[in-house]
């Protein structure tokens, strides 16, 4: 899933700072299942706002609204009756709902409450790891399902750097290094002969680097 | 010698068969000419080739092509470094003929210290390619004379191609292997990570000579004179991937006070020596770190001078 951590609320307060009706829009999405944008979260936020605001003598007035996901048309639909009365829309969704809101209503305001992070899942309860770089051309077959694009901070083909150590990355010992795992698997497995083959200079064009991405399948659209 | 793939000096003294003795030096955090002229002059004639560092450890500092024309122009023979952190493959493509043009002919192809120990922690990263594709890549360019894309280079870079190795980092079984393959990819030497552990680093050697991997490689062995009790702890316990034993500073502590240089250049110097009759050891590269002055001193100890001329 899309991993996202809530911006400061001073941040988000000096974003409004201007606004004195908002409304805060909440996806049952990915940001749901991390905890950081579903109704719950926005129900605390909009509790945080008010009370900062009154506090500064400024009262604001937000209401609250939790659609279905953000990324589709179909659910942005669902406040086109109510998004003029505001003066701005604030989305807690990822990166993808403020500007799926903002094409749908070119005419309103919409600000992000979340900084959008990485594509992972939860190791534990309350902690979620970084698994995926949405490269665009998978390569984890070659490592036993594990991702050094993502998970190694060099992106390195061929690891481990001269900087593993103990199992952990040199940038930081709260980082495991991918390519000690990688290895160390083969080698339990006894297949470290895969390791033995060069790989060719990737090509990032399926990646970020060969511009915007797009996926198109025929069969679906009308 | 027809046969030579670069004719850089180091590559000559190597294939001679004589134990090659490199240096290196940082190029400074400035246009600073007259002190790089300074640390240059202080081991010309003393090595067969300087590495010239490129951003160590992710720390803004002249560029290491710049400082390695510089050095050329002082009549001593660059060892010009490239780390993957700052470059993408055209950047790179375009620095090794720049490099080429200007007279270089030895070349490190590293991955690179990542960019949040430096000074610019905040900069992106590139790593568009690793240090063994950059190994391959380099080795394309000499041998087919062709770019990543196999567009044919008009006048290919001649370059001997260098490569690193960490004994000591790990998971250690593994080093070895990530060895074999940059000498697959195209490596032509080998600079090792500063040693400490003789005892890792005897049983790494060992397994290198198993394999016949000193055969199809100059493998020199890297040595720093510890130059302080402090220097290293610090290195046993912050520098990633070093391995300083508890034998090596309590020897330091034990030269006392005041006289653990001394105690760590002895050390230095016991090494080069057991390195000059160690199989499979084709040379030591000295990193002497803001040391370049004495190198020469420590040079003379160990047996390493005069350096040998080859045509």
């Amino acid at each position: 899933m899309i991993v996202a951590d809530r911006k400061p609320l001073e941040e988000i307060l000096e974003m409004i700072k201007d606004a004195n009706k908002i409304l805060l829009v909440g996806c049952k999405g990915c940001v749901t299942v991390c905890n950081v944008g579903g109704t719950k979260e926005v129900g605390i936020l909009a509790s945080s706002l008010k009370i900062a605001r009154k506090k500064e003598g400024r009262p604001l007035e937000v209401d609250e609204k939790t659609l279905e996901r953000q990324c589709d048309p179909e659910y942005v639909e669902q406040i086109r009756k109510s998004v003029d009365q505001y003066d701005a829309v604030i989305s807690m969704a990822c990166g993808v709902g403020p500007q799926f809101l903002s094409e749908a209503y070119p005419q309103q305001r919409f600000l992000p409450a979340v900084n959008t992070t990485f594509f992972g899942g939860a190791v534990q309860h309350g902690v979620w790891s970084e698994r995926c770089a949405g490269c665009g051309t998978c390569v984890i077959h070659f490592f036993d399902g594990m991702c050094p694009i993502a998970r190694c901070s060099k992106s390195l083909l061929h690891g481990p750097c001269g900087g593993s150590s103990g199992g952990k990355c040199e940038i930081s010992k709260e980082v495991d290094c991918v390519w000690d795992m990688i290895v160390r698997k083969k080698m339990e497995q006894g297949r470290l002969a895969d390791l033995a083959t060069l790989k060719p200079a990737k090509d990032w064009r399926t990646a970020r680097d060969g511009g915007p991405r797009k996926s198109v399948r025929e069969e679906l659209v009308q | 010698m027809n046969d030579l793939k670069s004719g850089s000096n180091l590559e000559k003294v190597l294939k001679a068969g004589h134990f090659a003795f490199t240096g290196e030096c940082g190029p400074p955090k400035g246009a600073n000419v007259v002190h790089l002229k300074e640390k240059i002059a202080h081991l010309k004639g003393v090595v067969d080739a300087v590495n010239v560092t490129d951003n160590q450890t992710a720390v803004v500092r002249m560029s290491s092509w710049a400082a390695s024309t510089i050095m050329l122009h002082e009549g001593v023979e660059p060892n010009f470094q490239m780390v993957c952190r700052d470059r993408n493959r055209l950047a790179m493509m375009s620095d090794i003929l720049g490099v080429y043009a200007m007279g270089v002919r030895n070349m490190l192809c590293l991955s690179g210290d990542h960019q949040r120990f430096g000074n610019h922690p905040e900069a992106k990263n590139v790593y568009d390619i690793d240090s063994i594709q950059l190994i391959a890549l380099v080795k394309k360019m000499r041998d087919e004379g062709k770019f990543l894309n196999d567009e044919v280079i008009d006048v290919p870079p001649r370059i001997f191609i260098g490569a690193a190795a960490n004994p000591f980092a790990e998971p250690f079984e593994f080093r070895v292997h990530r060895l074999a393959l940059k000498i697959a990819a195209g490596a032509d030497f080998i600079q090792t990570q500063c040693i400490y552990n003789m005892d890792r680093f005897r049983a790494f050697m060992k397994r290198v000579v198993d394999l016949g991997l000193h055969e199809k490689c100059y493998i020199l062995a890297g040595v720093t004179p510890m130059k302080s009790v402090g220097m290293a702890q610090y290195m046993a316990k912050q520098v990633p991937g070093m391995d300083v034993p508890d034998s090596v500073i309590a020897r330091l502590k034990g030269a006392g006070k005041g006289k653990a240089a001394e105690e760590g250049i002895k050390f230095a110097i016991e090494q080069i020596h057991e390195f000059k009759e160690m199989e499979g050891v084709a040379g030591v590269h000295f990193m002497a770190i803001e040391w370049e002055h004495r190198v020469a001193e420590i040079a003379k100890q160990a047996g390493v001078l005069p350096r040998p001329k080859v045509d």
